[in-house]
C-alpha cells in the first residue's frame, strides 16, 4: 500500500479518477475551497456590521453580493458536498465492504458537475453584474434585480444534477453491493443517515430545479410565472423553494449526526443505543416528516389561514424523530468508556450546539411567535447553530476522525484540541448574540446597515469579535491539518480501536479496491460490538 | 370621500352598541400576548435544554475512560425496552408539541381577527419606502400617525417586489406581496414612537427601508387629522 504514496502527485490521475476515495477527496477539496471563500465573505460582513454606517464598504450592493455568495456557497458548495460528497463517498463503500460505488464513472461525473457549479458560483466575482438575490432567490426581486440571476439558477441546477447522480449511485451501492453477511441491521448509522439524505435529495431536488428554471424563464424569456401584473404569483416560488430547502436542512443534518454517532460509538467503545429505534424511528422518521415542515417559513407570507395551525403542528412533529436521534446519541454514552481525543471533543461539542440549535427551532414552529422572529437575526442565529456550526462540528470532527484512514498519518492532539476550544467559544458568542439581537430587538437579517436599531451596535461589535475567534479557530485547525500532512507521524492502522469495517478490514490509506480480499462477515459480527 | 368619513362613524356606532351588550369589547393586547407566549416557550425549551445538558454532562463525566475498564458495557436492549425507548419519548415530545400548538392557536386567532373598530390604513410598500394611506385618502410616507387606544388595521400590498412590514415593538409582521392584499393589526395602547422596517430582502437599499409609527393621544391626533383634512381641501 505504501508504494502508491511514494509515486507522488499526478494531476491526470486525479482528473480521470473513478476511485470513490479519490472522488471523495476531490469533493473535500472543493467543499473546503467553498468554505474558505464563503468564510471570507462572512468575515467581511461581520466587520461591516461592527458599526453603524459604512465600515469597510459604503456600497450596500457589495454587501448584498457577499451575503448572496456566503449563503449559496456555504450550503450548496460546502455543507451538502462535504457531507454527501466527501464523507458519504469515502465511507459508504468502506463501511459496507464494497470495492467501490456501483457506478464509478457516474460518481466522477457527479463530482465534475459540482466542480462546474463551483466555477459558476465563482463567476460572481468576475461578471460585471454579480447576483444579489440571496441564496433564496425570491421573485419578483430576482426577476427585476440588476444582478445576474442566471448564475444563481445554473449554479443551483448543476449542484442539483450532481446530487441526483450521487444519490442514485450511493443508494444503489448500499442496496446492491453490501458484503456477504452485511445485513440491513448491521449497517453503520452513518450509512443509514446517508441513505436518508439521498432519498431526500432524490425526492426534493427536482422542486428547486423547477423553481429556478421558472426564474430563468421569467427573467430572460419574458414569461410570467411570478409576475402578479400578468396573473402570476410570487408566493408559488416561495412554496416550491422551501418545499426543497427545508428538507435540505435534513440532507445536511442526517449525515452530520451520522458522523457524530460513529465518533461517539468508537470513542465510548460502546454499542449504539437502541439501534433500531434510532434507524427506523429517528432517521426514517425525519425523512418521513421532512415534507410537511416547509410551511413554517411562510407563516407571514404565503400560508392560507386555515393551513397555518396544521403546519404549526406538523412542524412541531419533527421534534419527535430528532429527539429520538438525540436519545440514541446520549444512550451510546451510557455505560461507555469515553476517551476525549479531538474527534470526541467535537462530538461532545455537537451534543450541546445541536441541543441549542434544535430547541431554538421550536419557537419557529409557532406562527404567533413567528410574527416577530421571522426575518430577524433570531433565524440566522438558530440555523447557524443547527446547520452551520453543528454540522461544521461534525465535518471538522469527522475529518480529524478519518484523518489517519485518509492519509495514514496522525495529527497533533494539542493543536486539535486548541482549535476545538476556540471554535466552540467563538461560535457560541457569535450565534448566541445573533439570536439574542433578533429576539430582543427584532434586528432584521440581510441588513447592510441598521441606523434604525442604534441600541444593538454594541452587541453587533461583540458578535464581530466572536466571529474573529472562529476565524482564529479555523486558522489553528488548518495549521493542524497541514502540519499533520507534512510532518505528521505515521499512524497505526486502527488508532481509535474501532470495530467498524473501514478500520478493521482495510489498511490506512486503503488501496483501490479497498479490501485485500473479499469481505465476508460472520453472523455475530457487528460494527459496534466492543464486548469481544 | 363622504363615504370614507361615514364608514368609521357607522362602525364606531355599531361597536358601541355591541359593546353595551357584551361585558367587554376591548380588543386583545396581542403584543402582551406575544410576550406571554414567548416567556412560556422560553421556559419550556430552557427546562428541556437544562435537563438534557445536565444528563449529557453527567454521562460525559461519569463514563469517561478509566484505566480499569477499556470497553463500554452497554447491553443490547430487549425488544420491549427498545420499543419503550421509542414510544415513551415520542409521547413526551408529542405532549409538549400539542401543548405548545394549542397555546399558539389561541394567540394566532387573535392575531388574525382584526377588531371591528380598527382604524384602517392602506400600506403600499415599494423600493424602498412605505406609503401609508389614511381612511380620508391622504398619504404619509415613512411615517404613520395613529391615535392611542384604537387598534390599527393595516391592509398591505406592494407595487414592485416582496417586502415585509415589521413593527418590532408590537411583535407584528406580514409580507407585502405584489398583486395581493395581506393584512395585520396592532393595538397601540400607549403613546410613543416605534420603528417600522422591512424584513424581506428587497434589493440594494433594503436596510434603509424604514419609517416610524407615531402613536399620539386622541386629542392631538384629532387636531393633526383635522389639519391634514383642511390641507387636502
Ligand atoms: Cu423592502
Amino acid at each position: 500500500m505504501s508504494t502508491r504514496a511514494k509515486r507522488g502527485f499526478r494531476l491526470k490521475e486525479w482528473i480521470f479518477t473513478t476511485d470513490h476515495k479519490r472522488v471523495a477527496v476531490l469533493y473535500l477539496a472543493g467543499s473546503f475551497t467553498a468554505f474558505f471563500l464563503a468564510g471570507v465573505m462572512a468575515m467581511l460582513m461581520r466587520t461591516e456590521l461592527s458599526s453603524i454606517g459604512p465600515t469597510i464598504t459604503d456600497n450596500p450592493a457589495t454587501y448584498n453580493t457577499w451575503l448572496y455568495f456566503h449563503g449559496a456557497a456555504m450550503i450548496l458548495g460546502y455543507l451538502i458536498p462535504a457531507l454527501t460528497g466527501f464523507f458519504a463517498n469515502y465511507y459508504v463503500p468502506l463501511m459496507i465492504g464494497a470495492k467501490d460505488v456501483a457506478f464509478p464513472r457516474v460518481n466522477a461525473l457527479s463530482f465534475w458537475l459540482y466542480f462546474a457549479g463551483i466555477v459558476l458560483a465563482l463567476l460572481t466575482f468576475v461578471v460585471p453584474d454579480p447576483p444579489d438575490i440571496m441564496w433564496t432567490g425570491y421573485p419578483p426581486y430576482s426577476i427585476f434585480s440588476p444582478g445576474n440571476t442566471a448564475l444563481y439558477s445554473f449554479t443551483v441546477l448543476l449542484m442539483g444534477f450532481s446530487s441526483i447522480a450521487g444519490g442514485i449511485n450511493l443508494l444503489t451501492t448500499v442496496i446492491r453491493m453490501r458484503a456477504p453477511g452485511m445485513t440491513w441491521n448491521k449497517l453503520n448509522i452513518f450509512v443509514w443517515c446517508t441513505m436518508g439524505a439521498f432519498v431526500l435529495q432524490l425526492l426534493f431536488v427536482p422542486f428547486i430545479g423547477v423553481a429556478v428554471i421558472m426564474l430563468l424563464l421569467d427573467k430572460y424569456l419574458g414569461m410570467n410565472f411570478f409576475n402578479a401584473a400578468a396573473g402570476g404569483s410570487a408566493v408559488i416560488y416561495e412554496n416550491i423553494f422551501w418545499f426543497y430547502s427545508h428538507p435540505a436542512v435534513y440532507v445536511i443534518l442526517l449525515p452530520a449526526i451520522g458522523l457524530i454517532y460513529e465518533i461517539t460509538a468508537t470513542f465510548a467503545r460502546n454499542r449504539v443505543f437502541n439501534y433500531k429505534g434510532t434507524v427506523y424511528g429517528g432517521i426514517w422518521g425525519v425523512v418521513a416528516l421532512s415534507g410537511v415542515v416547509w410551511g413554517h417559513h411562510l407563516y407571514v407570507s404565503a400560508m392560507p389561514a386555515w393551513l397555518t395551525p396544521i403546519i404549526t403542528f406538523t412542524t412541531l412533529l419533527i421534534s419527535v424523530p430528532v429527539g429520538l436521534l438525540v436519545i440514541g446519541l446520549l444512550g451510546t454514552l451510557y455505560r461507555g468508556s469515553i476517551e476525549f481525543k479531538t474527534p470526541m471533543l467535537y462530538a461532545s461539542g455537537f451534543f450541546f450546539l445541536f441541543l441549542i440549535g434544535g430547541l431554538t427551532g421550536i419557537p419557529n414552529a409557532l406562527s404567533a411567535i413567528y410574527s416577530h422572529i421571522h426575518g430577524t437575526y433570531w433565524i440566522p442565529g438558530h440555523f447557524h447553530y443547527v446547520m452551520a456550526i453543528s454540522a461544521t462540528t461534525a465535518v471538522i470532527g469527522g475529518v480529524y476522525y478519518v484523518f489517519p484512514k485518509l492519509t495514514g498519518k496522525q495529527y497533533n492532539e494539542t493543536l486539535g484540541k486548541l482549535g476545538f476550544v476556540l471554535f466552540f467559544i467563538g461560535a457560541n458568542i457569535t450565534f448566541g448574540l445573533t439570536m439574542y439581537m433578533g429576539a430582543a430587538y427584532g434586528m432584521p437579517r440581510r441588513y447592510y446597515d441598521y441606523a434604525q436599531f442604534p441600541e444593538v451596535e454594541r452587541l453587533q461589535y461583540i458578535t464581530t469579535l466572536g466571529s474573529y475567534i472562529i476565524l482564529l479557530a479555523a486558522i489553528v485547525i488548518a495549521v493542524s491539518w497541514l502540519h499533520a500532512l507534512i510532518a505528521g507521524k505515521k499512524s497505526e492502522e486502527n488508532p481509535w480501536g474501532s470495530r467498524s469495517l473501514e478500520w478493521t478490514h482495510s489498511v490506512s490509506p486503503p488501496p483501490p479496491g479497498n479490501f485485500p480480499e473479499e469481505v465476508r462477515l460472520a453472523d455475530d459480527w457487528d460494527p459496534y460490538d466492543y464486548t469481544k | 370621500m363622504a363615504n370614507g368619513l361615514n364608514r368609521p362613524v357607522l362602525w364606531t356606532t355599531a361597536i358601541v352598541l355591541s359593546a353595551a351588550s357584551r361585558a367587554e369589547a376591548r380588543s386583545p393586547d396581542i403584543t402582551a400576548g406575544w410576550h406571554e407566549l414567548w416567556r412560556e416557550v422560553i421556559w419550556d425549551i430552557s427546562i428541556i435544554g437544562a435537563l438534557f445538558a445536565a444528563i449529557t454532562l453527567y454521562l460525559l463525566v461519569r463514563y469517561r475512560r478509566s484505566r480499569a475498564q477499556k470497553n463500554g458495557t452497554g447491553n443490547p436492549l430487549t425488544p420491549l425496552a427498545a420499543i419503550g425507548w421509542v414510544l415513551i419519548p415520542v409521547f413526551v415530545f408529542l405532549a409538549d408539541d400539542i401543548f405548545l400548538a394549542a397555546k399558539n392557536y389561541d394567540l394566532w386567532n387573535q392575531y388574525r381577527a382584526v377588531p371591528e373598530n380598527a382604524y384602517v390604513v392602506d400600506v403600499e410598500a415599494g423600493m424602498w419606502s412605505w406609503d401609508f394611506r389614511h381612511p380620508d385618502g391622504f398619504i404619509e410616507t415613512n411615517e404613520l400617525r395613529v391615535a392611542v387606544g384604537r387598534p390599527v388595521h393595516i391592509r398591505l400590498t406592494s407595487r414592485d417586489v416582496v417586502h415585509s412590514f415589521f413593527i418590532p415593538d408590537y411583535k407584528v409582521k406580514w409580507d407585502a406581496v405584489p398583486g395581493k392584499t395581506n393584512y395585520l393589526w396592532f393595538n397601540p395602547v400607549e403613546p410613543g414612537e416605534h420603528v417600522v422596517t422591512c424584513t424581506e430582502f428587497c434589493g440594494t437599499l433594503h436596510s434603509s427601508m424604514f419609517g416610524k409609527v407615531i402613536v399620539m393621544p386622541q386629542a392631538e391626533f384629532d387636531t393633526w387629522l383635522e389639519a391634514k383634512r383642511r390641507e387636502k381641501i
